[in-house]
């Protein structure tokens, strides 16, 4: 894992100084900076949060704040599949977390992972997707399901894997 | 072919996209042109994410209107467009038993609309949509024939108060700033909707982004700032889109930039995306963040108005505020001051969600009863449940039951049955919601959204949601009842912030209202039947026909049977998912 984000930190490095670059000189640059980040990587690896925080000279203490405090910023890399599980007061009243235990128990993660050994999945709740009319909300890979059933999910996310495995 | 216009509007909101509007407005594009016909599909609808008309549980929903006839469908999939287009728009005959119902008018004739006027009417990706409903007229009028201080008197003669939560008098506050002198003021719009149950903001910048940007407008000539910023979820991807589009033409327009319209005034709007923290919707903390710190409160005073981003005077308004400062100029102090209470003036837009039929957004003057709202608007009680209480102000609000309906709804009056209007998340609780499982959905959102800052609300709201947990397996004591209580009270008063200070709220009115829920699980029962580690299941092996299908749906592997055969359960696999409760049709899977 180590290396090979460091290889990829080195072959994009072009582009991640030009995404530094631009918030020289700027104020209140922390968050929009580990945002592009992420968007380059999927998350944001050390490597590239303290090489950006050293260029911009900015405590990397900082960065590291910012970047735990935002529950929007992923520290470590994430599967390849997205479920996210809307646990919004809407979807918690209709039957949200019935979902999420579902999925959890299919995944087998264990408690407090929420990616896949074979980072296939990643499972998240979220507070709230904006969609509470047809609650419950489950996205799966930023497609939108509403009134969404358990084990209707369910099957989906096992039919995503079985592809996984032939793929 | 003799109809002269024909034209298409598909709601295409968050809702409308997840019921497929997007498949079913490419079916409109191709086969309208594979027809041959003049159509102009547009999305019309904007207000979506729930919908255009608010009403998104009904998606996708599309109108049909030829030579100025409005037909009005639900629940449209790709599929039903052909005959949309064969009957009503060549055939001219509309299809029926398509058209909406009865309930759907019933769900708009006693809203009043203000702010969601025009969302899902006009293309919210237009300007030129916008400035066809009047829109801009009152940054003319406010840029070249208002001084700012009539432009301040206006909003305060109005009585509009601030949607954001607080209630605080949107013109007062602009009037502080006005009085304050400083080389740079700033405008902030807080587009940060972090109650989990609550969706206008996001609903009135994805369907009419122009007049939040034309109320910033007005609201920064008036009281003299020269920069404006919108704090925006990163979540609202669309709105977002929409927003950045807007404000671009806003810019080629000449209402945002350099000499606005020529008179000699500088301001434009600049977006921060918030990165997913409840507490960044409080004020101090959403600087904080803008400025590129933690997103932490601070003590106040001093208010933004005297010392807020980078230390200088700043207004921060919610977006529904805005939103109704145009309209408010348009239209006068005293139109907008005819509709509410006394105290309450305008209308409200409301997040009505749960266990209600009509689910969607609605604007109702202030002071409409809770019954109106919930079963004229909202049609009554999802599957005719037994109603049981509405939640309003989210996690920093209160339960309101069923012997308080007629209750008007304002700021004051829910604030004395310990509730809040809040940002507006109105969500309906039905018989099969267990009142302390509320409770504590709140306080783990509050809890793992406290900042860390200050004690009482680091360490209270999770000593409270201990309590909590305790009580909804079935371990809890009377006395924990009692500290639940004191504990709540302490923290209540001992917080920094509005986060802390109100996050003991749902507790405390559930602990008044439901206290038997509360003493039901001490005993180890939950009388709604929803907290998972009180309930047992079991087959009637009498009413079980042997279909298999719990079989086939537990996850687990606790139910055994051969076919047409009596089915098991084994107790000891049993995860207690409910799985097999839902699948069965024959009613024989117990749950007590
Ligand atoms: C914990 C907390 C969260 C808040 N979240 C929001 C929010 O999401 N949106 C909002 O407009 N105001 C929110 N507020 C209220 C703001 O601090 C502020 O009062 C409001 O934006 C002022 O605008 P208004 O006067 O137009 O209502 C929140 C307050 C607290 C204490
Ligand atoms: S609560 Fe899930 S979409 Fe709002």
């Amino acid at each position: 894992m180590q290396s090979q984000t460091g290889f990829k930190l080195a072959t994009s490095l072009d582009e991640l100084r030009e995404v530094v670059d631009k918030y020289k000189d700027t104020q209140g640059t922390t968050i929009p900076i580990l945002q592009d980040i992420q968007e380059h990587f999927g998350y944001l690896p050390e490597e590239a949060v303290e090489w950006a925080a050293d260029r911009l000279e900015i405590p990397r203490s900082k960065f590291y704040g910012v970047a735990t405090f935002y529950s929007q910023f992923y520290l470590t890399p994430r599967g390849k599949n997205i479920v996210t599980v809307c646990s919004g007061t809407a979807c918690h009243v209709k039957g949200s977390e019935k979902i999420l235990n579902r999925l959890t128990r299919d995944l087998n993660l264990p408690e407090g992972q929420n990616t896949t050994d074979d980072m296939i999945f990643t499972l998240e709740k979220v507070n709230c997707v904006g969609a509470c009319s047809i609650a419950p909300v489950v996205i799966i890979n930023q497609k939108v399901n509403g009134k969404a059933a358990a084990s209707k999910i369910a099957l989906q996310v096992k039919k995503l894997g079985k592809e996984e495995d032939q793929a | 072919m003799s109809a002269k216009s024909i034209e298409i509007m598909v709601c295409m909101g968050t809702g409308g996209i997840a019921a497929g509007g997007d498949l079913v407005m490419d079916a409109f594009y191709s086969q309208l042109k594979a027809a041959g016909l003049e159509a102009n599909v547009q999305k019309g609808c904007s207000a979506h994410k729930v919908g255009c008309r608010g009403l998104c549980a009904k998606d996708v929903l599309v109108d049909v209107i030829v030579d100025d006839n409005k037909a009005t469908y639900e629940y449209i999939k790709e599929d039903m467009v052909e005959r949309l287009i064969e009957e009503h728009i060549k055939g001219g005959k509309p299809v029926e038993e398509w058209l909406v119902k009865e309930d759907y008018h019933n769900f708009h004739d006693k809203q009043v609309k203000v702010v969601l006027a025009d969302c899902g009417n006009i293309d919210p990706e237009s300007i030129d949509a916008y400035i066809g409903v009047e829109g801009y007229k009152a940054q003319e009028k406010v840029f070249k024939n208002l001084a700012p201080t009539e432009t301040i008197e206006i909003i305060k003669e109005s009585g509009l108060r601030g949607r954001g939560g607080a209630g605080f008098p949107t013109g007062f506050k602009w009037e502080l700033c006005f009085k304050n002198e400083s080389d740079q003021k700033y405008i902030i719009c807080n587009a940060d909707e972090g109650d989990p149950g609550a969706f206008m903001d996001r609903s009135v910048i994805e369907g009419n982004p122009h007049s939040v940007i034309e109320g910033m407008a007005i609201g920064a000539f008036s009281f003299g700032a020269s920069i404006g910023y919108v704090y925006i979820r990163a979540e609202y991807p669309l709105a977002v889109e929409r927003l950045y589009l807007a404000l671009d033409q806003a810019r080629q327009k000449n209402f945002l930039g350099k000499n606005i319209l020529g008179t000699g005034f500088d301001f434009d709007i600049k977006v921060k995306l918030g990165a997913g923290a409840f507490v960044c919707g409080e004020e101090t903390a959403l600087i904080a963040s803008i400025e590129g710190e933690r997103g932490m409160p601070r003590a106040k005073p001093p208010f933004p108005v005297n010392s807020g981003l980078w230390g200088k005077p700043t207004v921060i308004n919610n977006v529904e505020t805005l939103a109704n400062i145009p309209a408010i100029i348009r239209n006068g102090a005293e139109w907008f001051a005819s509709y509410g209470t006394e105290k309450s003036k305008g209308t409200k837009v409301f997040a009505l969600t749960g266990k209600v039929k009509n689910s969607g957004l609605i604007e109702i003057p202030m002071g409409t009863t809770l019954r109106t709202i919930i079963f004229d608007i909202g049609g009554g009680i999802e599957n005719d449940k037994k109603f049981k209480a509405v939640q309003t102000g989210g996690p920093s609000g209160g339960c309101i039951t069923e012997d308080m309906l007629d209750l008007n709804v304002d700021f004051e009056s829910l604030a004395k049955v310990g509730s809040i209007v809040g940002s507006g998340g109105m969500i309906v609780l039905d018989e099969d919601n267990c009142m302390v499982d509320v409770a504590k959905y709140f306080l783990q959102f509050t809890q793992s959204e406290s900042c860390g800052k200050c004690v009482p609300c680091r360490i209270g709201t999770k000593r409270l949601l201990e309590i909590l947990e305790k009580i909804t397996i079935g371990e809890g004591t009377a006395e924990d009842l009692v500290r639940l209580e004191k504990l709540a009270k302490d923290v209540q008063s001992a917080s920094l912030c509005g986060l802390g200070m109100t996050a003991p709220n749902p507790v405390l009115s559930t602990l008044k209202y439901f206290r038997d829920e509360y003493e039901a699980h001490l005993e180890g029962r939950c009388p709604a039947k929803a907290c998972r580690q009180l309930l047992t299941y079991t087959i009637d092996a009498e009413a079980c026909t042997g279909c298999g299908a719990c079989k086939r749906a537990c996850p687990t592997g606790a139910i055994t049977g051969e076919k047409k055969k009596p089915h098991a359960l084994d107790q000891e696999l049993c995860v207690k998912c409910g799985a097999c409760f839902d699948t069965c049709k024959f009613n024989s899977v117990g749950r007590e």
